[in-house]
């Protein structure tokens, strides 16, 4: 087991916004997390980091309890977040928001990923040294995907990564999930609004309302479902 | 004016020599009263002198700069229209580049004229004292610009470890009899743990409300200053700091006994100028180490960590960075250099009092570091040397030379709204151009 969530509360402030939620990630899975604004989606992937700290609770990664962890300490054992709405450096370059990813990994991989990270990103190698705000949204996208990449990380953490993309770059977010998880093996938990492509690349799904989770199963099982499909397919945000 | 040709095409021969010539003209009129005329004293009674060699001179050297102008415009503007002939437009960051290639060359520029100032103005008190000015505040913003250029935290009480240095200084040199340069380290530590001291409760703050703790931390050392009497000397200050020595040369009139002076030991006539140049090149050298310092550091794990933090700081969790630790280092160690700063003021002035340490300090370091552009270190040059200058020029114009200041202030925050120099040089560049400049430049 990659990753185990077990009764997770967490609060903002008076707000409690994760009301015991249980959530479990396989070793070389897509596991999507689906929900209207305001379910929790995202307090979920920053408790996973210790911001807020889950008030009650236990949180499992690789067989270590990093409840209690500092958030740079759990990003170190080989989480990675791309956060929502990429926070790339945007008065860095390109290269150095890639050097920041790396910053705590082996130094000895350093130049393999980073040809790793051009191959995936063509665009990234030819706009290396031009500075992250520069880039387009979908642009920047790829660089915070590949700078979260460029720690190694066991487990990927993407919070909407298709939001305000073009429907080019939506694909192509898609595309890379995927094949990062077939081609490379990588654990992948995706946070999407994007509730139809999210459920076809994911292997297992949960769907998130008023901090609880309300649905669980296969993405097919999930895409099938009356109650997604009022919701979040066909209805909008009933 | 039609003789004064505004060509869209380069100028023939003939016509920039009768642009020139125009331009010389309304020079010599112009010049005319304020050159060729000029009144004496003669016996009480004013006369008018002719000073027509100089007019002619002058006359002489804006035709030619008229010349020159015309020629290196043309020269540019072929260059422009060659390079959007060849298709192949500069892009934003290679224009950048080029700017930065230009502001290299100005800052060797400007140390050399920084070694060699000096040597032109040895018998001008006043231009040395100024330029020693200048250079405390560069040495000041260099310090400020790891917390606020770099690091991106808003510190509105740096003169806390300005006044921490100044008086470290002041009290060990005065009570324990330490030397300067015994005291310089040590003094810089302090104003380090003084950082560190600061740095601690306000980690969880940011912007607005970092700046007002850092506001009232500056006050309370203050205040502590002016009211811890036995410690301080309160109000009143402590004076006869003693001056630091050449490698044990004093630079006095004469020695004690079995020790030598420094205008003794290099058999020159003593003369107070020695040592007004010798510490306008101490505070050079400090500014230099510290501008080396940081330089070094900005390139390092840390110093990238600092822009990291600036940029933003969840993300910067998200890498693993430790957002504590950067916090703490930044904090002291533009804590310590500022401290260095405050321990030359001290040895400079000989006197110092918490009239020196004020807000207004604080305020004149940060409008450095904000006008020069937040993490550029020439630019802080540059605005150290306009925000000492314009109130020295200002002197003329007596009541109104605060005013005089602030519409620079305003002035250039509207003519440059990032700073004079807001372009940032990154710290790795492996392949300038980018492999897709690359295969532009090899297909040409």
């Amino acid at each position: 087991m990659m990753l185990t969530m077990e009764g997770v509360h967490a609060h903002y402030g008076h707000i409690h916004a994760l009301r015991g939620i249980d959530v479990e990630v396989q070793v070389g899975e897509i596991v999507t997390l689906i929900g209207a604004n305001g379910a929790g989606k995202s307090t979920l992937m920053m408790s996973l980091f210790g911001n807020p700290r889950a008030s009650a609770g236990r949180i499992v990664f690789d067989g270590e309890d990093i409840t209690r962890v500092h958030t740079h300490e759990i990003a170190r054992r080989g989480i990675a977040l791309v956060p929502e709405g990429r926070r790339i450096f945007p008065r860095m370059t390109v290269m150095e928001n890639l050097q920041m990813g790396a910053a705590h990994a082996d130094p000895a991989n350093y130049d393999a990923d980073l040809a790793r990270m051009f191959a995936m990103f063509p665009i990234l190698e030819q706009r290396q040294s031009q500075r992250g705000g520069t880039l387009s949204g979908g642009e920047q996208q790829m660089l915070a995907i590949a700078r979260a990449l460029m720690s190694r990380p066991k487990l990927l953490l993407l919070d909407e990564p298709s939001l305000g993309l073009a429907p080019i770059y939506i694909r192509k977010v898609f595309q890379i999930v995927r094949e990062l998880n077939r081609d490379h093996g990588m654990t992948i938990l995706l946070v999407e609004q994007n509730a139809n492509q999210a459920l076809r690349v994911a292997h297992r799904g949960y769907v998130l309302q008023h901090g609880e989770i309300t649905l669980a199963g296969t993405g097919a099982e999930l895409l099938a479902s009356p109650e997604v499909r009022a919701a979040y397919l066909e209805g909008g945000h009933g | 004016m039609s003789t004064v040709v505004f060509a869209r095409h380069a100028m023939t021969a003939a016509e920039r020599l009768r642009d020139a010539g125009w331009v010389a003209f309304v020079g010599f009129i112009l010049g005319v009263p304020l050159i060729g005329l000029t009144t004496v004293d003669v016996g009480g009674r004013l006369a008018v002198n002719t000073r027509f060699g100089l007019l002619a001179a002058t006359v002489a050297a804006v035709f030619a700069g008229r010349l020159l102008l015309r020629w290196g415009l043309d020269q540019a503007r072929e260059r422009k229209q060659a390079r959007s002939a060849a298709g192949a437009p500069a892009s934003a960051d290679e224009r950048a580049q080029g700017a930065q290639k230009v502001v290299t060359v100005l800052g060797w520029i400007a140390l050399g004229a920084a070694v060699a100032l000096p040597i032109f103005y040895s018998d001008n008190r006043y231009v040395v004292d100024t330029a020693t000015t200048v250079l405390i505040y560069v040495m000041l913003g260099w310090g400020l610009n790891v917390v606020v250029g770099l690091a991106g935290l808003l510190d509105l009480g740096y003169v806390a470890f300005y006044a921490v240095g100044a008086y470290s200084y002041a009290l060990l040199s005065t009570q324990y009899g330490w030397s300067f340069w015994e005291a310089l380290p040590v003094s810089g530590a302090l104003a380090a743990g003084f950082g560190i001291l600061l740095g601690y409760p306000i980690l969880r703050l940011r912007g607005d409300y970092l700046a007002i703790v850092t506001l009232g931390f500056g006050e309370i050392i203050r205040v502590i200053l002016v009211n811890w009497t036995e410690f301080s000397g309160g109000p009143n200050g402590i004076s006869s700091i003693p001056r630091p020595s050449f490698f044990g040369l004093d630079f006095a009139r004469s020695a004690p006994e079995g020790e030598q002076t420094f205008a003794g030991f290099f058999g020159l006539d003593f003369s107070p100028m020695h040592r007004l140049i010798f510490l306008y090149y101490l505070i050079l050298v400090l500014a230099l180490l510290t501008h080396a310092f940081v330089s070094r550091l900005r390139k390092l794990p840390v110093g990238r960590a600092w822009e990291a933090l600036r940029e933003d700081e969840i993300a910067c969790r998200a890498m693993g960075m430790n957002t504590t630790n950067i916090k703490l280092s930044a904090f002291a160690i533009g804590a310590m250099l500022g401290g260095f700063a405050g321990v030359f003021f001290a040895a400079r002035q000989g006197f110092i009092s918490p009239e020196s340490f004020t807000f207004a300090e604080s305020a004149i370091i940060l409008a450095i570091v904000v006008l020069g552009g937040m993490g550029s270190q020439m630019g802080v040059v540059l605005a150290a040397t306009l925000l000492v200058l314009i109130p020295e020029f200002g002197r003329n114009f007596a009541e109104y030379r605060m005013l005089l200041f602030g519409a620079a202030m305003v002035l250039i925050m509207i003519w440059k709204p990032g700073g004079l120099l807001s372009h940032r040089e990154p710290t790795v560049r492996l392949n300038p151009l980018g492999r897709a400049g690359a295969a532009r430049e090899a297909a040409r």
